[in-house]
């Protein structure tokens, strides 16, 4: 695999591309390299954009940071954490799913991969926290899209086809991002010994109550014995201590609620983060369903010997197996929703896309969105083993 | 005016009657118009200053008559432009002299309910507050709550991306939509999303929303219901300077607290609102603001007292909480009714809709002051303070000549004015066609580009709503061209977008 001298700046980018379209070259974008093990095993040259980094410019009052996309992530968390703020979608370093030493996302790599944690489920994804951004297109062009204010309706929405685009349409070089105020405390209130059906309505009704939950998760006997059901209450401490009341009363008929003591809440939401006890060498997926089906979806599994965790109310589970990766595809897609293989070994990424494979109009349409922005396929390294709009 | 708009299709224009006998073919009895008088009717949508009857309207009332519509106006080069409800204050439902209006009311069911998985299917004409009428039985409601909720549609509200005075705490539409079902200008339909969070793919549904019907038309819309809060409670606030309530929503937002509304209004918004409603708004101030808290009850206690500690250590002149949900509704009667309570003082008024870096709103006011003294115009203020978007409301009569052209030239200037400062030209209205020739103050030519050539991935032949948001119309072959120099064009055998 070639590397390319890393760019530290903006106009480096638009002549290593620029360069690369001369030549016919491709080029994988890369920040931190934390998820560098996620698609097909590739041959294409590193764009390396981890010199790019820095915060250029924060404003706690206005909920606004701007920073170049080679940033460490854990960068950004600390210097907002030091304002009482967060990146409320959530965000996880994926480097060590994969043995790697955390620290290495950078917010470029999580913007672009549309990485998000728990909190997802009540305060929006990576989509819904970049504002905007600088680029560089597969044309070699550099271009501005969004703005730098927390409200804007001004042109199309580019910012959310750069979340999840996996540095297929344009090599971003600046990152604009809401920030919001951090809850003053955070209670998890737990219930043990749930099935996953019993987890998943318990989970469904405290989201459709008052009581205003940030995060929904489940984690099943096999994980925890007995299974652990959490839901995370974060915001002022009158308004918590309201709402964890709420809770418990929602939850008189399922189980005793209880709280979770500080250092054991920390351990379940770290656990769903780090994925540790799907560290067993299986393959390695997080399937999105509507959050009622995330139970079939298991049961489903089960005779494959599946291991699981729910997130997302049950929206989101991850799972790890050896089976038939066909298997997984099938049971996400006949439940309305799909599935993203994160780790394997090479043998099944090469014949596995990462990507759940879209309805064929949408595949087209987004091939076509792809060569908008960058007509030749410098990006197009086959890491996504999906028909390449250029090759 | 000084609108252009793309000059009509004689060839369509002659074909007239051929294209609208068609059309009766795929659309029975009254979903075809086509008589001079009903179609004055779609002159306009809310932005009234400009005026264009359709060649054509049709209203559908199935998915397939919309595809068979589409498919028929790509195949013989006919512009079609969509609309919702026509509420749009930027003219993004300005009809078309050789188009097809494509009108959508009829689509106005709600398909569906899900309360345990929080989403409702509704076709894009119902109204955006039919929906939470839908479902508050249960206690549950639609957040996003543009001032005309009564009467715009959910189509309408994806095609523009619409805010309302909650959207600081509970997003746009776009953070509150998961799936679309779009028919593509071919006649394709293609279902975007689904019912879980995330998008397989690219993010198809985040790029429709706010793309004003230029990319294709909207059949189906999933959005998420929320539970209804607990209880709200909001403070009415006085100060005696636009900077001493400026640094009050800083610090409420310094303070960590999100309240699920902040407006602010100016003296003139304030005389106007109270002299309308009588809602007991202070007369002696230069800025009040409304800052609602919503949740538990113990939530909205709390947070009540901890923004009045901070609005008077602001300075604040008079500082009330409501203490019943008829006082909150009360201290929100005037900011509601601002608006039409501005129409009471002055003949006409034009709303403008840019957002700003909020630090900067002092110095905005400022200027915005004296180009109001330049232009002869008077101009009253509503803000949604928590995000930094203004709406001035210049005053002027129509009927005067010369005041239209002055009042759009004073809007130009303060739209360039929030670019200048680092805000943008639209917060929540939309470009259409009333911002489209001052794009180029905030997007370069190669920004510009970069967002045509989207539009080509959709619509190559640029047929859905054209003359909008963008200023030049570009062929989507010029802007596909490569100009590559020192080498040889790679892939040589390839076809060029």
């Amino acid at each position: 695999m070639n590397t390319e001298p890393k760019p530290s700046s903006a106009t480096d980018v638009a002549d290593a591309i620029a360069d690369a379209v001369r030549t016919g070259a491709r080029l994988e974008l890369r920040g931190g390299g934390s998820k560098a093990a996620i698609g097909a095993p590739r041959e294409a040259a590193v764009l390396d954009l981890s010199e790019l980094s820095g915060v250029i410019d924060y404003d706690p009052a206005e909920l606004v940071l701007t920073a170049k996309p080679g940033t460490p992530l854990v960068m950004i968390e600390d210097l907002v954490a030091s304002e009482g703020q967060m990146l409320a979608f959530e965000p996880f370093d994926h480097g060590p799913l994969f043995g790697r030493p955390p620290g290495a996302a950078t917010i470029g790599g999580v913007l672009a991969a549309g990485v998000a944690g728990s909190r997802r489920l009540t305060a929006g994804g990576a989509r819904d926290h970049l504002l905007g951004f600088q680029a560089v297109s597969g044309r070699g062009e550099r271009f501005t899209a969004g703005a730098k204010v927390v409200k804007n309706v001004t042109g199309y929405d580019l910012p959310k086809l750069a979340t999840g685009s996996w540095g297929r349409l344009f090599a971003l070089t600046e990152v604009t991002l809401k920030v919001l105020p951090r809850g003053r405390i955070s209670v998890s209130v737990a219930a043990d010994g749930l099935r996953p059906d019993q987890a998943q309505h318990a989970m469904a009704k405290a989201l459709g109550s008052q009581a205003d939950v940030q995060a929904a998760a489940h984690l099943p006997a096999e994980l925890a014995d007995p299974s652990l059901t959490v839901v995370r209450l974060e915001g002022f401490g009158p308004s918590v201590a309201a709402r964890a009341a709420m809770i418990r009363e929602l939850w008189r008929d399922f189980a005793s609620a209880r709280h979770l003591e500080d250092d054991e809440a920390a351990r379940f939401w770290t656990t769903l983060r780090s994925l540790s006890p799907l560290d067993d060498g299986g393959q390695l997926w997080r399937v999105n369903t509507p959050p009622s089906a995330g139970p079939a979806l298991v049961a489903r599994l089960a005779p494959h010997g599946v291991r699981w965790m729910f997130d997302w109310a049950g929206g989101l589970t991850w799972l790890t197996f050896d089976g038939d990766p066909a298997e997984v595809r099938t049971a996400a897609a006949q439940l309305g929703g799909h599935a993203f293989l994160i780790r394997a070994e090479d043998t099944v990424r090469r014949r596995t896309p990462a990507l759940h494979p879209p309805q064929p109009g949408v595949g087209a349409l987004e091939a076509r969105v792809r060569a908008a922005f960058d007509p030749l396929g410098v990006f197009e390294t086959g890491r996504f083993l999906d028909v390449a709009h250029a090759d | 005016m000084s609108l252009v708009m793309p000059e009509p299709d004689r060839t369509v224009l002659d074909r007239r009657d051929t294209i609208v006998a068609a059309l009766r073919l795929m659309i029975p009895g009254e979903g075809v118009i086509d008589d001079v008088r009903s179609l004055k009717a779609y002159e306009s949508d809310g932005l009234t200053a400009y005026r264009q009857p359709p060649m054509v309207v049709v209203l559908p009332e199935t998915v397939e008559q919309v595809s068979a519509v589409l498919r028929f106006c790509h195949e013989h080069g006919v512009k079609v432009v969509p609309r919702g409800s026509g509420t749009s204050l930027s003219g993004g439902a300005l009809p078309l002299e050789d188009a097809v209006l494509l009108g959508m009311a009829k689509f106005n069911r709600i398909l569906s309910v899900d309360y345990a998985d929080r989403i409702a299917v509704v076709q894009p004409g119902v109204t955006n507050l039919a929906v939470t009428r839908a479902v508050e039985d249960r206690g549950f409601y639609y957040a996003p709550d543009p001032s005309s909720q009564i009467a715009c549609s959910i189509g309408g509200n994806v095609a523009e991306n619409s805010g309302g005075v909650h959207c600081l705490k509970y997003g746009l539409t776009t953070n509150n939509v998961l799936a679309l079902q779009v028919v593509m200008i071919d006649g394709e339909v293609l279902r975007l999303g689904g019912t879980y969070l995330d998008a397989l793919g690219l993010d198809l549904v985040g790029l429709m929303v706010g793309s004003e019907g230029l990319l294709g038309v909207v059949t189906e819309v999933t959005v998420r219901i929320l539970p209804k809060p607990e209880t709200a409670r909001a403070l009415l606030i006085g100060f005696s300077t636009v900077e001493a309530g400026g640094q009050c929503v800083a610090d409420v937002i310094a303070a960590g607290i999100i309240p699920a509304g902040m407006e602010m209004m100016d003296r003139p918004a304030i005389h106007a609102a109270e002299a309308f409603v009588h809602a007991g708004y202070p007369l002696d101030v230069a800025a009040l603001l409304i800052v609602e808290v919503d949740g538990p009850l113990a939530e909205c206690d709390h947070l009540i007292e901890e923004v009045r500690a901070i609005a008077l250590k602001n300075g604040a002149v008079s500082c009330h909480a409501s203490e019943s949900e008829a006082e909150r509704l009360k201290f929100w009667a005037g900011r509601k009714a601002a608006f039409p309570a501005v129409g009471r003082i002055s003949p006409d008024y034009y709303c403008m809709d840019g957002t700003i870096p909020r630090r900067r709103l002092p110095e905005v006011l400022a200027r915005m002051n004296q180009l109001s003294q330049d232009y002869g115009l008077g101009v009253a203020n509503v803000f949604h303070a928590g995000d930094g978007n203004l709406h001035p409301l210049i005053l002027y009569d129509a009927n005067v000549p010369g005041q239209l052209d002055r009042a759009e030239a004073f809007g130009a200037d303060i739209l360039r004015l929030c670019v200048e400062v680092g805000g943008v030209l639209t917060g929540e209205h939309g470009v259409g066609v009333e911002k489209r020739d001052l794009m180029p103050v905030m997007f370069s030519e190669t920004d510009l580009a970069h967002q045509q050539r989207v539009k080509c991935a959709f619509d190559p032949q640029s047929l859905l709503n054209p003359g909008k948001v963008f200023p030049v119309l570009h062929r989507c072959a010029e802007l596909g061209r490569m100009h590559i120099h020192g080498g040889a064009v790679p892939h040589p055998a390839l076809p060029r977008f």
